[in-house]
């Protein structure tokens, strides 16, 4: 089976995100006053190839762990689903 | 004493390195493509050195910790061997967990490449303990991902163990906001890790310790490394 991960990194709540602030004083200052806490992450996909979703599953939140996010400053969360040609 | 100096692809400062320990420090010194899986046993230091390993793609440090030689630095720090990691170095060794916390953006988002002032914090480290008393050092910073982050617990802990090396300081030696450049956690420019062998700093003390320069306050630090290096050989 062959999965298609949509991932997206964030930085952790706790933190400040100094892009976030200034991508939100940037949109009040252009009148959209409505919004609010703009934080900024990075969203990477990628195709994995895996037996079950499970397996697929447990890859993903590994290599999220290890390589694409860093647990000190950063959370993930992602989306799969599966490719059928 | 013997000091390897890792060089990945994108790394800019290690002939800097090499320039000081070799020249001006009289060391000898020995230079490890990252693609290397070992080094010789006689070495002493080795120095992850500045620069923008992989591009500073997707994190800075993050693919540069995955590189063959890695697995023998690691070796080499967790059986007691010395690490020193500067800028781009310090970086690697936080996203490997050598040292502790991570290096965030910039608070104000830029780059920041000027002359700061440190004053040295833990005074038994080896980068520490030889440093002049009351006197704050000059050195150049040059980064846009420096400001140091734990969570509090850790750097309760770090304050507790003397794994602060450095704080940014005024010239007068004043640790406040004011002089913090990059907005790390309590000033912080500079840190070891629990077991003190393993350091990193975002201040590049290899940028200020020729007299062609103008500044060697940066040597200093350089110096009391040799000097804590040499005092353990004379014991053992």
């Amino acid at each position: 089976m062959k999965f298609l991960a949509e991932i997206n990194v964030m930085p952790l709540k706790a933190l400040l995100d100094p892009q976030g602030k200034a991508v939100n004083a940037t949109l009040h200052g252009i009148g959209y006053n409505e919004v609010s806490n703009v934080r900024i992450g990075k969203h990477i996909n990628f195709e994995i190839d895996a037996p079950t979703r499970e397996t697929a599953i447990e890859k993903v939140t590994e290599i999220c762990s290890k390589v694409l996010s860093n647990p000190v400053m950063e959370g993930f969360d992602f989306k799969l689903t599966e490719i059928t040609d | 004493m013997k000091f390897g100096v890792v060089v990945f692809p994108g790394s800019n400062c290690d002939q800097d390195t090499v320039y000081v320990l070799k020249e001006i420090l009289e060391q000898e010194v020995v230079t490890l493509w990252h693609k290397e899986t070992d080094f010789d046993e006689n070495v002493d230091v080795i120095i992850l050195p500045g620069g923008f390993s992989y591009g500073d793609y997707l994190r800075s440090g993050a693919l540069a910790k995955f590189s063959p030689i890695m697995n023998r630095v690691i070796e080499f720090a967790n059986n007691g061997g010395y690490v020193f990691g500067i800028c781009n170095g310090f970086q690697i060794l936080c996203e490997s967990g050598l040292l502790p916390g991570a290096l965030l953006h910039n608070i104000n988002q830029k780059f920041i490449c000027k002359n700061i002032y440190i004053t040295p914090d833990s005074k038994t480290s080896a980068l520490t303990k030889y440093l002049p008393r009351n006197r704050v050092l000059k050195i150049p910073i040059a980064h846009g991902e420096g400001r140091y982050y734990a969570d509090k617990d850790t750097i309760a802990q770090m304050r507790i163990n003397g794994q602060i090396l450095f704080r940014y300081c005024d010239e007068n030696g004043v640790v406040s906001e004011s002089a913090n450049p990059n907005g790390s956690v309590e000033n912080i420019a500079g840190v070891c890790n629990e077991r003190h062998n393993v350091f990193g700093m975002m201040p590049h003390p290899e940028r200020s310790s020729d007299d062609e320069l103008g500044n060697t306050d940066g040597r200093l630090i350089f110096e009391s490394l040799l000097s804590y290096l040499r005092d353990l050989s004379k014991k053992s």
